[in-house]
C-alpha cells in the first residue's frame, strides 16, 4: 500500500495536478507516525511512510494548507473523509484546492496496547499474517494483531469514502458498529456513579491540549480557551472541578459537528476516553432528532442548528435529562 | 471609575414582606463601584423615580441598578427616568427581586440573601454595560389576518375601515368559518347566515381587503412592522379571475359522491364544488382527491360546460410574498374528534350526532332542507337526549381540562328551537352545571326550562346503546333525585368540546408566538394585554386564544384590530439597540450563526485581513444587519468561537453575572 500511495503522490506532483502532498513521516520511534507536508518527489522518497501505525487524520491540516497558493494532495482513510466534508461544510477548507485520494482504512495499531503487554524497547513492529513480530532491544516478541488494534478502529462506523477525487483500492460500506455500547453502559449508571467515573477520568487530564489541537472540529481562529475576552480562558486553571469542565465545554462546542473520528482519545497521553463524551451527544442527537452523521455530506443542515416542525419539544429533551 | 447607584424597591409589601430591603440596600452598598444604595417604598412612583434621577445628577452616576419587579414591568420606566436625568438608558439594569425572589420564597433570611445575590449579579453586569443608541425602522402599512372566520372578518373590516390594506388568508375555499355552519345564534335566535353573510360581502367588496381563500401561510420572516410572509395559494384548478360562480360545473360534475364537509359529511357534494350558496369568493374549487380528470385524465365535463373557460386542470400551487406591519392570528377552533367516546355510540349509530352536525341537520341549507330528521331513517325524532361536556372539563387524557364555554348556551338554543318547531318532541339535557354568565344568557336558559319545558337533568349519561328497533337506549343518572334513568331516545346530541385548530401549531412556531398546553395562543398578559401575543406585532383574535362565543369573538376581533391599527399608524418604530455583532478577527466563517438566525439578519462577506506575519489574507466573516437583527441571541450561543456577541447581553456580561452569583 505504501508503494502505491507514494507512486500516486509522485505521479500527481509530476503531472502538475498538485503542488504539495500531505502525508506522514516517521517520528522519533518507529511507531511514531506523524503528519507531514511534502513538496517534491525527493522528499517523498526520503521520508513518506504509510503503515499499520499511520492512523493520524490529516484532514485538519487542510485548513491551513488550502489558505496557501496551489493545490494540495491529501490521502484520506474513510473516517477522515467525514472530517473533510464537515470542514468543507463549515467553509474552513477550500475544497477546490484539495485533491483527495481515498485510501483503505484500518484497523490500525495502538502502540499503547502493545506496551501494555509489558513489551518495551520497541524497535519495529511487523504484521505477518495477523501476528505481530515485535523487534525490541531485548529480543523478538509476538502478539496477535487483533489484540493491538486502536479502540476507534475496533468500533469503526464506516469503510465508505464520503468524498474523494480518486481511490486506491476498493470503496467499502457504512458499517453496523458497536460504538454506542460504552455510552449505554454509562447511561445505565446512577448519576453518582457516572459523576465519579468522569471525575476520575477527567482528573487525569494534564491540559496538554492534544485533543483540541488534533480535533478536526476544533479549528476556531481563536479558541475560547486561549481568548482572554471570553472570560473562561483562566477558569480551567482555577480549581480541579473547573479543570474537568474543559472537556465538557469542548464536547459541547463540537456537538453536532463531531464526526466521531476518534482522534481525541487516540492522542490523549493520559488515555482518557474523551470520544465517549462526543458519542453521548451523537447518540442523543440521533434519538431526539433522527439519525444524523456529521460529515456525511456538505449540504444537509445539522440538527442542532436547524429547526423542523417535527423536532421534539424542549420538554421531551428535558424529561430525558432528568433522572 | 464606575459610580453605580443601587435602588431597592419595597413594592409595598410585595417585596418588603419577604425580603429585608434595608439589609439588601446596606449589603449592596458595599459592592465595588457602588456609591449610593437606597431603598424606597414604591420606586416606580413619581417620587421614587425622582430619587433615581436626583441620585444620577448628584452622584454623577455611570450606572444604575434597580432591585424591583420583572424588567417586563418597569424596565422602560426606569430607562426613561435615567434618560431624563442625562444617563444613557441602557446603563440601567433591573434585578428582579419580586417575581424571581420575594414571591417564590417564604423565609425572609433566604429571600434576603437571594435578593442580595441577584443585586450583585446586576451590579456585575452594569459594570460592563455600554451606552447604546436605538435606531428606527419603518412600518409596512399593511396587515395580515390569518383565518377568515367571523374573528378574522371583523378584524379585517376594522383595520380596513381605518384606511389600511388588509390581507385575509383562509385555508378553506371560502371565508365564513364555523359561524357560516351555524343555524341560529344565541341569545337572540337570529339566523347566523343573515348576520354573517353581509359581513362576508362587505369584506369582499372593501377595496382595502384582499382575500386569499384556499391559501396558507408557509413562512414568516422579519419582526414587528416588517414581517415578510410567504402565502401558498393552493391550486383550486379554477381561474379565480374568470369564474363567475354560476355553478353549472357543480351541476354537471359526474362525481357526486364526495362527503360534503360543509354539512359535516351528512350529505354529498360534487368533486368540483362551491361550499355554500353565499360563499366568498363565489368561485368553484376542484377537489383533486375525487376529480376523475385530475386522477386519471378521464372526464373533463366541467371544462366543457364552463362558458368562461375558467377550469384549469394544470394549475399549480402558487406562492406569493408580501410585507406586513402587523399580523393578526384568527385561526379559530374545531370540535374535538369523538372516536374515543365509545360509550356514546358515536361511531356506531348515525343518530348520535355532534352539536355542529345538529346545526346542519336543522339548517335550511343542510342535508334535509331544514326539517329535523333522523340521519338513519329520515323519520321525525320524538325523543332527543343532549349530553353536555363531552370532552370538556375532563380530567383524563380523552378530553380537555377546560370548559368549552359555548356548549351550555347552544344546547339551550337547540333544545328551545326543537321544542318550538316540533312541540311533540321531548328533549332531555344532561349537564354537570349549566353555565350562563353573559348578557341575557341566564334568561335565555330559563326560557328553555320554564317556557319550553326542556327536561334539564343534572347528571351524566353513562352509556348509549343502539337497539334493534332503531332506538338508542340511554342509561344515565339523575344526581338530584339519585336514581338511574333509562330513556329510549331517537337521537342523541353530543356537545363535543372545542379545541384550537390543529394547523395553528406550526403557525405559532413560524410566528415565534407561544401556545399553552392546550394549543391556545397565549396572550401577552391575561388581564392587561389580552389581544396581544408576547411577540411584538402579532395579535390574537377569536377562539384561537381561548373558547369564545360570537359576541366575545367579535369584541376581541375589534380589540385586536385596534391594536394593529395603533401599530400601523406609526411611520416608524424604535428598534432594539441590543443587537448582535461579530468580532471579525475571531469569526471562523462557519455559517453556524446564519443557520440559526430566525430573522435572516446574518450574511457573509469575504474580507481582506492583515495577518500577524504582515501578509494579507481573504477571510469569510459574518456580518449582521442591525436593522433586521432582533437581539434574540441565538447566534451567540451557536458561535463556536464566541465571535458573535450581543449588545447589552454580551458573553462577558453574562459570565460576570454568573460569577457574581456563584461567588
Amino acid at each position: 500500500m505504501q508503494e502505491a500511495i507514494i507512486n500516486k503522490a509522485k505521479q500527481l506532483l509530476a503531472d502538475g495536478t498538485v503542488d504539495r502532498v500531505i502525508g506522514w513521516k516517521r517520528g522519533e520511534f518507529a511507531y511514531d507516525i506523524t503528519p507531514a507536508v511534502f513538496g517534491s518527489a525527493e522528499e517523498i522518497d526520503a521520508d513518506f511512510v504509510y503503515d499499520d501505525f499511520t492512523s493520524a487524520n490529516v484532514s485538519k491540516y487542510l485548513v491551513k494548507e488550502t489558505k496557501k497558493e496551489g493545490k494540495v494532495l491529501v490521502f484520506l482513510k474513510p473516517c477522515d473523509t467525514y472530517s473533510l466534508n464537515q470542514l468543507t461544510k463549515e467553509h474552513r477548507v477550500d475544497r477546490e484546492k484539495v485533491y483527495v485520494v481515498g485510501i483503505p482504512g484500518g484497523p490500525k495499531l495502538d502502540i499503547e496496547k502493545i506496551k501494555a503487554k509489558g513489551i518495551s524497547g520497541i524497535l519495529s513492529v511487523k504484521n505477518e499474517n495477523y501476528t505481530l513480530k515485535i523487534e525490541t532491544i531485548y529480543g523478538e516478541e509476538t502478539m496477535p494483531f487483533s489484540e493491538a488494534i486502536l479502540d476507534k478502529c475496533a468500533s469503526c462506523k464506516s469503510k465508505k469514502h464520503v468524498v474523494y477525487d480518486e481511490l486506491i483500492g476498493e470503496d467499502g460500506e457504512v458499517l453496523e458498529s458497536n460504538r454506542f455500547d460504552m455510552v449505554e453502559q454509562l447511561e445505565n449508571m446512577t448519576a453518582e456513579e457516572r459523576y465519579n467515573f468522569w471525575r476520575e477520568q477527567l482528573s487525569k487530564c494534564i491540559r496538554c491540549n492534544a485533543c483540541r489541537n488534533v480535533c478536526p472540529a476544533c479549528t476556531c481562529e481563536k479558541c475560547v480557551f486561549d481568548n482572554p475576552e471570553s472570560g473562561v480562558e483562566n477558569k480551567a486553571a482555577s480549581d480541579s472541578f473547573e479543570e474537568n469542565m474543559f472537556h465538557i465545554i469542548r464536547a459541547f462546542h463540537v456537538a453536532g459537528r463531531c464526526t466521531d473520528c476518534g482522534e481525541c482519545s487516540r492522542v490523549c497521553p493520559q488515555n482518557i476516553p474523551l470520544h465517549l463524551l462526543n458519542r453521548k451527544f451523537i447518540k442523543d442527537i440521533n434519538s431526539l432528532y433522527g439519525e444524523y452523521q456529521a460529515g456525511e455530506d456538505t449540504t444537509s443542515r445539522a440538527p442542532l442548528t436547524d429547526y423542523t416542525f417535527d423536532d421534539c419539544e424542549a420538554s421531551i429533551v428535558h424529561e430525558r435529562g432528568v433522572e | 471609575m464606575q459610580r453605580i447607584g443601587v435602588f431597592v424597591c419595597h413594592c409595598g409589601t410585595n417585596i418588603a414582606a419577604t425580603v429585608d430591603v434595608k439589609a439588601v440596600a446596606e449589603a449592596l452598598g458595599h459592592e465595588p463601584g457602588v456609591v449610593i444604595s437606597q431603598d424606597y417604598q414604591y420606586m416606580c412612583s413619581e417620587s421614587g423615580q425622582n430619587l433615581v434621577k436626583n441620585a444620577i445628577k448628584e452622584h454623577n452616576l455611570t450606572g444604575v441598578v434597580i432591585c424591583s419587579c420583572s424588567p417586563r414591568m418597569h424596565e422602560n420606566t426606569f430607562r426613561k427616568a435615567a434618560a431624563a436625568a442625562g444617563l444613557n438608558p441602557y446603563l440601567v439594569e433591573i434585578a428582579n427581586i419580586r417575581e424571581q425572589c420575594s414571591w417564590i420564597h417564604k423565609d425572609i433570611a433566604t429571600a434576603s440573601e437571594k435578593a442580595i445575590i441577584l443585586g450583585r449579579a446586576a451590579i456585575a453586569k452594569v459594570h460592563l454595560n455600554a451606552p447604546l443608541i436605538a435606531g428606527e425602522s419603518p412600518v409596512a402599512k399593511r396587515a395580515l389576518v390569518i383565518g377568515g372566520g367571523i374573528a378574522g372578518i371583523q378584524t379585517a373590516l376594522d383595520i380596513a375601515e381605518a384606511g389600511f390594506d388588509v390581507d385575509i388568508v383562509e385555508k378553506q375555499p371560502t371565508i365564513g368559518g364555523k359561524m357560516a355552519q351555524i343555524d341560529k345564534t344565541f341569545p337572540t335566535l337570529d339566523c347566523a347566515a343573515c348576520i354573517l353573510t353581509p359581513k362576508m360581502v362587505e369584506a369582499s367588496q372593501n377595496e382595502k381587503i384582499h382575500i386569499h381563500s384556499f391559501s396558507e401561510v408557509t413562512d414568516v420572516k422579519g419582526f414587528v412592522g416588517n414581517f415578510t410572509v410567504t402565502i401558498k395559494k393552493k391550486a383550486r384548478f379554477v381561474d379565480e379571475t374568470k369564474c363567475t360562480g354560476c355553478g353549472l360545473c357543480t351541476e354537471k360534475c359526474p362525481m357526486k359522491k364526495v362527503p360534503n364537509e360543509f354539512n359535516m359529511g351528512l350529505d354529498n357534494r360534487t368533486a368540483v364544488y362551491i361550499p355554500f350558496a353565499q360563499a366568498v369568493p363565489k368561485v368553484a374549487t376542484i377537489d383533486p382527491n375525487y376529480c376523475m380528470m385530475l386522477k386519471n385524465g378521464k372526464c373533463g365535463v366541467c371544462s366543457k360546460v364552463c362558458s368562461v373557460g375558467a377550469i384549469d386542470y394544470k394549475q399549480q400551487d402558487r406562492f406569493i410574498e408580501e410585507k406586513y406591519g402587523a399580523i393578526v392570528v384568527a385561526t379559530g377552533f374545531n370540535p374535538i374528534k369523538l372516536d374515543k367516546y365509545d360509550e356514546f355510540a358515536y361511531n356506531q349509530s348515525p343518530d348520535v350526532v355532534t352539536s355542529l352536525e345538529l346545526e346542519r341537520l336543522m339548517n335550511a341549507a343542510g342535508p334535509n332542507g331544514g326539517t329535523l330528521l333522523r340521519p338513519s331513517d329520515k323519520t321525525h325524532p320524538h325523543k332527543i337526549v343532549f349530553v353536555q361536556c363531552v370532552g370538556s372539563r375532563c380530567d383524563d387524557s380523552k378530553g380537555k381540562p377546560y370548559c368549552s364555554k359555548i356548549c351550555c348556551m347552544y344546547t339551550a338554543k337547540h333544545a328551545m328551537l326543537i321544542r318550538e318547531k316540533y312541540p311533540d318532541t321531548e328533549v332531555y339535557v344532561f349537564y354537570i352545571d349549566v353555565r350562563t354568565p353573559g348578557k341575557n344568557f341566564d334568561e335565555f336558559y330559563r326560557r328553555a326550562v320554564e317556557q319550553y319545558n326542556v327536561h334539564y337533568i343534572k347528571g351524566m349519561v353513562g352509556k348509549v346503546t343502539p337497539k334493534s328497533d332503531g332506538k338508542l337506549a340511554v342509561q344515565a343518572s339523575d344526581l338530584l333525585s339519585n336514581e338511574q334513568l333509562h330513556i329510549d331516545a331517537d337521537m342523541v346530541v353530543l356537545a363535543a368540546a372545542i379545541e384550537p385548530d390543529k394547523t395553528a401549531r406550526p403557525l405559532a412556531t413560524m410566528l415565534t408566538t407561544q401556545m399553552d398546553t392546550n394549543d391556545f395562543f397565549t396572550e401577552a398578559h391575561p388581564k392587561l394585554r389580552p389581544v396581544e401575543s408576547a411577540t411584538a406585532g402579532i395579535f390574537l383574535s377569536g377562539a384561537c386564544q381561548g373558547p369564545k362565543d360570537i359576541p366575545e369573538t367579535v369584541a376581541q376581533a375589534s380589540a385586536a384590530a385596534a391594536k394593529a391599527i395603533g401599530l400601523l399608524c406609526k411611520n416608524s418604530i424604535t428598534c432594539n439597540p441590543c443587537v448582535a455583532h461579530s468580532n471579525e478577527l475571531m469569526c471562523n466563517g462557519c455559517s453556524s450563526c446564519e443557520k440559526v438566525c430566525p430573522y435572516g439578519a446574518i450574511t457573509y462577506i469575504d474580507k481582506e485581513f492583515r495577518m500577524p506575519d504582515r501578509t494579507t489574507a481573504i477571510r469569510r466573516v459574518a456580518s449582521v444587519n442591525p436593522a433586521v437583527c432582533q437581539g434574540c441571541g441565538a447566534c451567540t450561543v451557536a458561535c463556536p468561537s464566541g465571535a458573535m456577541d450581543l449588545n447589552g447581553f454580551s458573553n462577558s456580561q453574562i459570565m460576570a453575572e454568573v460569577d457574581a452569583i456563584c461567588k
